[in-house]
């Protein structure tokens, strides 16, 4: 088959270039959704957490008597 | 833990990608025989270079994992086979496009490259029903180990398979004996499979990263959910 015209080759080449980048692309935009998910998680621990730590300090403040800042 | 060295992997990435695009467009001749077409081999050839290879670095990983009973290693496994089914589907649709600008088809089921790489990228396609039907996380290891091994092992052999075949449809680019691209074009191929293989690692850490995140905070949740 003779060489395309520059033309007509050009869409071909553009279109496996963009392929590769399209998936790179939608990888990272996924990569991105599960760090969103994992951001939210932890921010949910963290509130689990603050939560139990007042309850496991409470005998500390009976005891000091005063109110920790 | 795995994101260890992941910045200045990415930009190392980011710079050799640049660079191989611009020997691609810039600094490679022109095919004498394809013309401007023929620059769809230095994204194709490197890619399937690979993601062969990351098939191959699975079964390594799945190795070390039936040695050690160290975890860590079944998920390397499964993140490799992950990032090279992902390669290889780019692969597929790279030389679907070549295929149709050079030969006039979208895809030649005569031609043994074609179809063994096809063959490698579906027998892959099985892992994941495998790994995900199996749901004790110990089984499942195992069993995704032994297939990523049996599996890796097939690829070297394949690629040998198709070596010794007689065709002359499919270009051959590397020999023993330097194959038959001038300096410029050898040297973007060279660049290009190491943007390719920066690329592959880059995603590969990014990804175990995230996977080790989602792992520690399940861990974190159980504790904190088994002491309220």
């Amino acid at each position: 088959m003779p060489a395309l015209p520059l033309d007509e080759a050009g869409k071909y080449v553009a279109g496996a270039y963009v392929v590769l980048f399209t998936l790179v692309v939608v990888y990272i935009a996924i990569m991105a959704a599960k760090i969103s998910r994992i951001e939210r998680e932890l921010t949910d621990l963290a509130d689990l957490a603050d939560k139990r730590e007042p309850d496991e300090r409470e005998p500390e403040i009976e005891r000091d008597g005063e109110p920790v800042a | 833990m795995y994101s260890k060295g992941l910045k200045p992997l990415s930009i190392a990435t980011v710079v050799v990608v640049a660079t191989w695009l611009a020997l691609v467009f810039f600094y490679a001749p022109l095919d004498a025989d394809q013309g401007f077409v023929q620059k769809i081999f230095y994204v194709h050839v490197p890619l399937a270079i690979v993601a062969l290879c990351g098939f191959v670095a699975g079964g390594i990983f799945a190795i070390r994992h039936l040695r050690s009973g160290d975890r860590s290693y079944d998920v390397k496994s499964y993140v490799a086979i992950h990032m090279s089914i992902i390669f290889g589907t780019a692969v597929l649709i790279t030389g679907a496009i070549w295929a149709k600008a050079a030969w006039g088809h979208w895809w030649v089921w005569d031609e043994p490259v074609l179809v063994s790489f096809l063959v490698v990228f579906l027998l892959y396609c099985v892992y994941y029903p495998l790994r995900f039907s199996i749901e004790d996380p110990d089984r499942q290891a195992r069993y995704s180990s032994v297939f990523a091994i049996a599996a890796g092992a097939f690829v070297p052999i394949n690629f040998a398979a198709v070596r010794m075949a007689e065709s002359f449809t499919h270009p051959r680019v590397l020999s023993q004996t330097g194959g038959s691209m001038p300096g410029e074009m050898r040297l973007t191929f060279l660049v290009g499979i190491l943007a390719m293989t920066l690329l592959f690692v880059t995603l590969w850490k990014f990804e175990l990263s995230s996977k080790n995140a989602s792992m520690q905070l399940k861990r974190l949740r159980r504790r904190l959910e088994a002491t309220a």
